[in-house]
Parts: structure tokens; C-alpha cells; sequence
């Protein structure tokens, strides 16, 4: 590096590049370009089949991919996967989930209980077999869980399947919240157009056989989305503001 | 009673506990990931070695523990491989290490590899086993964490920073040395129910993690304390004993009824 020259902060949390996934000779989706900026919102939609499970789970290193994917440096992530099948008898509580990640992120007992505190867990919940909890409890023990070790790109999968309609309410509500507090990047895997519309700064749309990434103006056109989808889709993004 | 007996009773006493606290502790993740048929079946793997071993008059330990560790590996490669099941891998592995086993052992040492050989330990045995021991109970406890982790989901343990790839074959190998640990008391068929009986009991009664480990630990060192105390007192083998003695805890614990 040049003498007196100024580091820039990376604008950008993820720039991913022409990226391909196959599973054997099945192409998943190929030739993938987009980039999310620092603190802002990614919403990821489309049918399923369409491969966005497939995309997250390249992103956080688990698959193998051609192209490139790039997270800021100093990227941390926290992760809340697709609705998990847990045995209602596993006798492991929210607490030991938690704590487990407190110990392994080496995270001191104060930031575990500024996680918890963000997330409004109920006290109760912790100390009930994750497998016994209700859909939502759950999901709000695995945002606990993922921003212990202060996370500044939260990754969620369809975070808020199975969940009742003012639960999801809260649950975007808070995510949006945190981004405020913190400037933490979101990258959300959403069933649900209207809260895309109300709180994506872009959305990426994967089918089988196409993609396309853009603010969700541009995106969230009935046209657009009844190809990507294969049928009509009655959403009209007027709907919501 | 001289001092020398004297010590190998308390060798075999503090080595045989060490074993349990072992077992206890390896078999709640065993039971958790919903390896129990793959735990009883790994135990088999040992028996190859056991057989070579005892061709060329070496110890059975020794080639056991070379069994497992080379078994171990193939299982884990496998899964990587073929994506196929720990559960499904371990049974192809194990049927064909039973194969290979009986014919290399045969009669009356191979009921003994099976079910536990009576007699005095040696030096190599109590040191084995003591060292053993302790790096299971060291590793598991330190591992227990990542290991929760990854069983609620890979995916979110990966992103917290844990590799799971790494994490699974650390397991796995310390299972495989859990069983080596209890060839010379148990043998290899018995020891993999001294792993999973007091787990399983474990499970039906706690409801959390802390609790599991605890109770598994409890009832595998009662367990087997029991199976010394009523072997010497019965004249009997204490393998057998010892899985009984596990085996009326768990139906004890059947009293207790589950959540609906």
C-alpha cells in the first residue's frame, strides 16, 4: 500500500459474481450476479425449487459453487436457518443453545444478555426443551442465538414459516429495529411480498429457469413476477404504501 | 490382602469408573445424533484387530485400537463421500468387520473379545485405560458445546464458526476409543450397550443438557461399581452384570412417563 494512502470502508457487505450451482449434471441456477450494500436489506424470493436455500447455504461456505462470492472483510454472520425438526423430548434448552454459542464465540455473559434483551426473549422459554417451544419462541431463540458474537450480516431463511401473522409482524419489526441500532446487514429469505415490499432495499427473484435482482419497485411487478413464478400472482406493490 | 493386590484392586476400581464416567458422557451425543444402532455396531469393528492381534500374540488391545481408529475413518470418509447416513455406513462397515473377525479369532478367544476376559489387568491395561479415559471425559467436555451446536443444525453451527467436518471425526474417534476402553472389563459387544443404556435413561429423565450428562454419568458408574461388586461377590464374569445392572435402571426409568 502507497504511503499516505486513505483506506476506504468497503461499500458493499457481499458482491457476489457469476455464480453457478450443480448438484451432479442439475443445474440449480447459473451465472448469478448481484451485490448488497452495507446495512441494507436483501430480500431473496421465488417458487420453490428456485434455489434460495441452495444460495444461502453456498453463502455461509457449506456448498460447492463456481464463481465468486466475497463478504466484507471483518464480515461476521449470524444465521436463523428454515424451521428446524427437533424432537419435542431433547432434553436441550434455548439456555444451552445459547450459552453453547456465548462459550464458543467466547461472547462475556453481558453481551448473552444484551442479545436476549434485543430479542425479548421470555425467560420462561430458555429453561423449556427447545423441542417443546412454540414456532415462534423458537425462532426467537435462534435470533438470540445468532446475534451472540455481535453479527454484523444476519442471514435468515424464511425465518418466520409457521408462524402466526402478528408473529411475523414483530418478527420483521424487530429485525428492522435492530438494522437502525446497530447498521447490521439483512439478507432474508421471504415467502411473504408484503413485507418484502415494506422492508427490502432489493430483492433477488430465483426460479429455475431465470433470476433478476433489483429495488423491489422494479421487482415486485405482477408482469415480472407471474413469469418468475409460472402463474399470476395477485400482489401489486401499491397494496402496501 | 498385600499391598500389591491391594493396588491392583484399586487400579481396577479407579480404571473401571474412569471407563463409565467415559461412557456416559460419549453416549448422550450418541444417543442425541440417533447413533445407537451405529454405536452397537461400531463396537464390532474392533474385532479384526482383536483377531490379528492375537495371531501375532500382541496384545488384543493394541490391535484393537487399530481396528477402530482405521474403521473409524473409513466410516467418516464415507459419509463424506456418499452423503450416505453415519447409522447406514457403519452397518455395512461393521457387518464386514464381524465377517473378518471371526474368522481370524475363533472359540474361546473370541467370546472373550466379546464379552470380556476375567483376570488380572496388566500395567499396560490400567495405563491404557486411565489415559484413554481422560482424553474422552477432557474431549467431550470440551467439544460439548460445538457438539450441541451442530446437532440442533450444521448450518448455524458452521456459522458460528465450528468445523463441522472436523468436529464429526473427533467424535466419532473418540467413540471409537470409548469402546477400545472397554474391551478388557466388557468387551467390545457389551461395551457398546454400557454406552448407550445409561444415555438413553438419561434422555427419558432430564430436560436439559446439564442434567442429560450428569444422570448418564451417574447411572453408567453405578451401573458398572454394581457389576464389580456383585461379580466378585457371585463369583461371575461382571460384563454381563454390569449391562444388567444398566438395564434395570432403565426400565426404572420407564415409570416415569414422557410429555405427550
Amino acid at each position: 500500500m502507497q504511503a499516505g494512502a486513505v483506506l476506504q470502508p468497503p461499500a458493499y457487505a457481499l458482491e457476489v459474481d457469476h455464480l453457478t450451482i450443480r448438484f451432479g449434471t442439475t443445474e440449480i441456477f447459473r451465472d448469478l450476479s448481484f451485490k448488497v450494500p452495507l446495512g441494507s436489506s436483501l430480500v431473496v424470493i421465488g417458487p420453490n425449487g428456485g434455489g434460495k436455500t441452495v444460495l444461502f447455504r453456498a453463502l455461509i461456505g457449506s456448498l460447492p459453487y463456481e464463481g465468486s462470492i466475497r463478504w466484507a472483510p471483518g464480515t461476521r454472520l449470524g444465521y436463523v436457518p428454515q424451521k428446524l425438526d427437533i424432537e419435542r423430548s431433547l432434553p436441550v434448552t434455548g439456555n444451552d443453545l445459547l450459552r453453547a454459542k456465548a462459550a464458543i464465540t467466547k461472547t462475556p455473559g453481558k453481551m448473552l444478555l444484551t442479545a436476549l434483551d434485543r430479542v425479548g426473549l421470555d425467560m420462561g422459554a430458555l429453561n423449556t426443551p427447545i423441542g417443546a417451544l412454540s414456532g415462534g419462541q423458537f425462532q426467537e431463540v435462534l435470533l438470540a442465538f445468532a446475534l451472540i458474537g455481535d453479527p454484523n450480516v444476519l442471514l435468515l431463511d424464511e425465518p418466520t414459516a409457521g408462524v402466526d401473522a402478528p408473529g411475523r409482524e414483530s418478527f420483521y419489526r424487530l429485525i428492522q429495529k435492530l438494522q437502525q441500532e446497530t447498521g447490521l446487514t439483512a439478507i432474508v429469505i421471504s415467502h411473504d411480498l408484503s413485507v418484502v415490499a415494506r422492508s427490502a432495499t432489493n430483492v433477488l427473484c430465483l426460479s429455475r429457469s431465470d433470476s433478476c435482482f433489483g429495488p423491489p419497485k422494479t421487482i415486485l411487478d405482477p408482469e415480472l413476477l407471474g413469469r418468475m413464478y409460472g402463474m399470476p400472482l395477485g400482489f401489486h406493490f401499491h397494496d402496501i404504501h | 490382602m498385600t499391598f500389591t493386590e491391594l493396588g491392583a484392586q484399586f487400579g481396577s476400581v479407579a480404571l473401571s469408573a474412569s471407563m463409565a464416567v467415559a461412557a456416559g458422557l460419549v453416549g448422550c451425543f450418541a444417543v442425541m445424533r440417533r447413533m445407537t444402532l451405529a454405536a452397537d455396531a461400531m463396537s464390532h469393528v474392533a474385532l479384526p484387530g482383536i483377531g490379528v492381534a492375537l495371531l501375532l500374540h500382541i496384545s488384543p488391545l493394541i490391535g484393537a485400537l487399530v481396528m477402530l481408529f482405521l474403521g473409524t475413518l473409513l466410516i467418516w470418509a464415507l459419509e463424506i463421500k456418499t452423503r450416505i447416513s453415519t447409522e447406514t455406513v457403519v452397518g455395512v462397515v461393521f457387518t464386514l468387520a464381524l465377517a473378518v473377525g471371526s474368522f481370524l479369532a475363533s472359540g474361546e478367544e473370541l467370546i472373550d473379545a466379546l464379552f470380556g476376559a476375567p483376570g488380572k489387568l496388566t500395567g499396560l491395561e490400567i495405563g491404557f485405560g486411565l489415559i484413554g479415559a481422560a482424553i474422552v471425559i477432557v474431549l467431550i467436555l470440551w467439544l460439548k458445546n460445538a457438539l450441541i451446536v451442530s446437532l440442533v443444525s450444521p448450518d448455524i453451527a458452521s456459522t458460528s464458526g465450528i468445523n463441522v467436518i472436523a468436529l464429526d471425526l473427533t467424535y466419532l474417534l473418540a467413540f471409537a476409543l470409548t469402546i477400545a476402553l472397554g474391551i478388557r472389563f466388557l468387551g467390545v459387544l457389551l461395551m457398546g450397550s454400557l454406552i448407550i443404556i445409561p444415555a438413553v435413561t438419561a434422555r427419558r429423565l432430564a430436560t436439559d443438557l446439564t442434567t442429560m450428562l450428569s444422570l448418564s454419568v451417574a447411572v453408567a458408574v453405578i451401573s458398572t461399581m454394581a457389576g464389580l461388586y456383585l461379580g466378585s461377590l457371585l463369583q461371575r464374569e461382571t460384563g454381563p452384570l454390569i449391562v444388567s445392572a444398566a438395564g434395570a435402571i432403565f426400565v426404572l426409568s420407564l415409570l416415569k412417563k414422557q410429555p405427550a
